[in-house]
């Protein structure tokens, strides 16, 4: 950064001291150097999604339309959510499940609140293709769950994986029970 | 210059095929400056760095901002209430765009002042009046995307200039508008402009640079400078200048962003448009108040506008309207008084171009309005061929250094073309 010629010509003090002219050169790029990432900051953060965005960011369903059996899709931030209220058979086959056989083991009971209703996000967790399984007559996978046309992963009355090139579970989103007939997600 | 100089060899390699490290190089770093420019001379890279601001932030705005009628003003208030940092940033926008402005009018009064539009440097200064008509335009238009009533009655009069165009100008009216008034269509197109014209500007802005690097910068006593020994290499000498020249702009930029956002805007324009409602007193952004002020000072509407944009056309061919061979004011005694009333008169034309068109402003604007071009046009050819001008300093260095000019010609002064 400094020259050694220019020192030798600057009649200054500093020509004894070139360390202290690198100190003041070091100290001015890291002072320019804070000052931009202080600039950058708020041009990229702004990519980040806006107050309006996050206040969107729950959702309330009611649930008590569901019949056993039937799922249903709501969209949560801007993503298909999976809501399947399950038979007694198909939570029954969820726990029979040896959880050390699994490639993301889960109990079932981690992935549901209450057995009967089953919340998923909907994506596919190998590149993010939305699985079938949703609609009466689509194709559930061999393990009667769900089944991701895309690249063929298979997952289980609790969405876990079981089969094809997704590594985890399909994902469960953050929700409660506002009453026995309403969850909020989100 | 060699490549060789390059420290490190990835740098040296590319070089060698692509000489973009040496030709920036010569640009920016060994390029030869007058040793004797003033804190005047900081405008120019000041004018740079506030194109760089407007187009960064803009296109950052441009994320969020849509283009139209029903949802530009929301899109706009989002931006200042819900996107994250979106008030600062288009605080920035809207206030660099002022400072842009007195930037660039400081810089053109700087080339008044010193004759820096003349010989050799004509085309230099014409390409100046070129990226200020662009400024204008592009200001313009965006002025008009929140879609205030500012904007819309803005756009409305400022494209029914056109309108005094005889035989043709409905027509071209019309086709401005894309409609039958200001609507969406003109909206969408002022957008697609208005994105469009600040990298045609920086595309003249390197035009400007390449014609300023062609002889140099001109400097504060306005002669030629004559070798090695009146200049001083660009990096670090006048960089760290412009960088404290910088450090000073962003510092009132910041005071203003921060304290006073809403300082240089209208207050109207945070109205939503309305095409049935005119507000009371329309005027433009302040740094076209000068312009406007002549508008409205002619009781003509088609010589009106003709007056309006002659006084930009008149900035064009200032280098052959001042004929004296003096560059600088320094050595113009009456040019120098004649300099500060115009910029007096320049400053009383803003005013009035804010006041309401009625009564003493009326007046004083046509009286503003006529010294503007008779500066331009009389004054300063006649200044030309009969002011006596003083003596002019050997070299750069003589009025530093006194009779010890480097320079072994004769010490005759009088003035000298180059």
């Amino acid at each position: 950064m400094v020259k050694p010629d220019t020192n030798k010509k600057s009649a200054s003090g500093d020509a004894k001291d070139p360390g202290r002219r690198d100190f003041i050169v070091v100290a001015t790029y890291a002072m320019a150097g804070l000052g931009a990432a202080a600039v950058a900051w708020p041009l990229i953060d702004q990519l980040n999604p806006a107050a309006d965005t996050l206040a969107l960011a729950n959702i309330e369903v009611d649930i008590s339309k569901i019949a056993v059996g039937q799922s249903i899709t709501v969209k949560w931030r801007g993503k298909p959510v999976f809501i399947r209220h399950r038979t007694a058979d198909e939570i029954a086959r969820a726990n029979a499940t040896d959880v050390a056989d699994l490639r993301d083991p889960q109990v079932d009971i981690a992935r549901a609140e209450k057995p009967e209703y089953l919340v998923l996000v909907g994506v596919c967790t190998h590149l993010g293709c939305v699985p079938l399984g949703q609609k009466t007559g689509e194709v559930k996978g061999d393990y009667d769950g769900w089944f991701c046309p895309c690249h063929g992963s298979h997952y289980d009355t609790s969405g876990r994986i079981r089969k094809g090139p997704a590594p985890t579970n399909l994902e469960v989103p953050p929700y409660d029970f506002l009453s026995d007939t309403v969850i909020r997600i989100g | 210059m060699s490549a060789n100089q390059f420290k490190s060899p990835v740098i040296r390699w590319i070089d060698h095929r692509l000489p973009v490290f040496s030709m920036l190089h010569h640009t920016a770093h060994d390029y030869p400056t007058p040793k004797n420019l003033n804190y005047m001379w900081n405008f120019g890279s000041l004018a740079g760095l506030s194109l760089a601001i407007m187009i960064v932030t803009g296109i950052v705005l441009a994320m969020s901002y849509t283009a139209h009628v029903d949802y530009a003003f929301s899109s706009v208030e989002r931006i200042m209430r819900d996107v994250n940092h979106g008030w600062m940033i288009r605080y920035i926008h809207m206030n660099t765009a002022s400072f842009f402005f007195i930037v660039v009018y400081l810089h053109m009064f700087r080339g008044l002042y010193y004759g820096s539009y003349k010989a050799p440097r004509e085309l230099l200064w014409i390409l100046g009046v070129v990226i200020f008509l662009l400024m204008m335009a592009t200001a313009f238009m965006g002025y008009v995307l929140p879609w205030g009533q500012m904007s819309f009655w803005g756009a409305t009069v400022i494209t029914n200039l056109f309108s005094a165009i005889p035989y043709v100008g409905e027509s071209i009216v019309t086709l401005l508008w894309g409609g039958f008034s200001v609507d969406n269509a003109t909206l969408n197109r002022f957008f697609s402009l208005h994105y469009l014209m600040p990298f045609i500007i920086a595309g003249v802005v390197v035009l400007h640079i390449v014609a300023l690097h062609r002889f140099g910068s001109n400097n504060p006593i306005g002669i030629d400078t004559r070798g090695p020994q009146d200049t001083i290499s660009f990096h670090p000498y006048y960089t760290i200048k412009d960088v404290f020249g910088i450090a000073v702009f962003l510092l009132l930029l910041a005071v203003v962003v921060f304290f006073f956002p809403n300082a240089m805007g209208h207050p109207d324009n945070y109205i939503p448009a309305n095409a049935m409602q005119t507000p009371a007193h329309i005027v433009p952004e302040w740094y076209f108040l000068p312009f406007y002020a002549i508008l409205r000072a002619v009781p003509d509407k088609l010589g009106g506008v003709l007056l309006m944009f002659g006084a930009i056309a008149v900035l064009f061919i200032l280098p052959w309207l001042d004929k004296s061979p003096v560059r600088s004011a320094r050595f113009r005694p009456l040019f120098r008084i004649f300099f500060w009333v115009f910029f007096a008169n320049a400053i009383a034309l803003g005013y009035l171009g804010g006041k309401p068109a009625e009564g003493i402003y009326v007046i004083l604007s046509r009286v503003a309005t006529a010294w503007y071009f008779i500066h331009f046009l009389i004054i300063l050819p006649v200044l030309g061929m009969f002011e006596t001008t003083k003596p002019l300093p050997k070299s750069i260095a003589e009025p530093v250094l006194g009779g010890f000019s480097s320079t072994p010609e004769q010490a005759y002064a009088a003035p000298r073309r180059s």
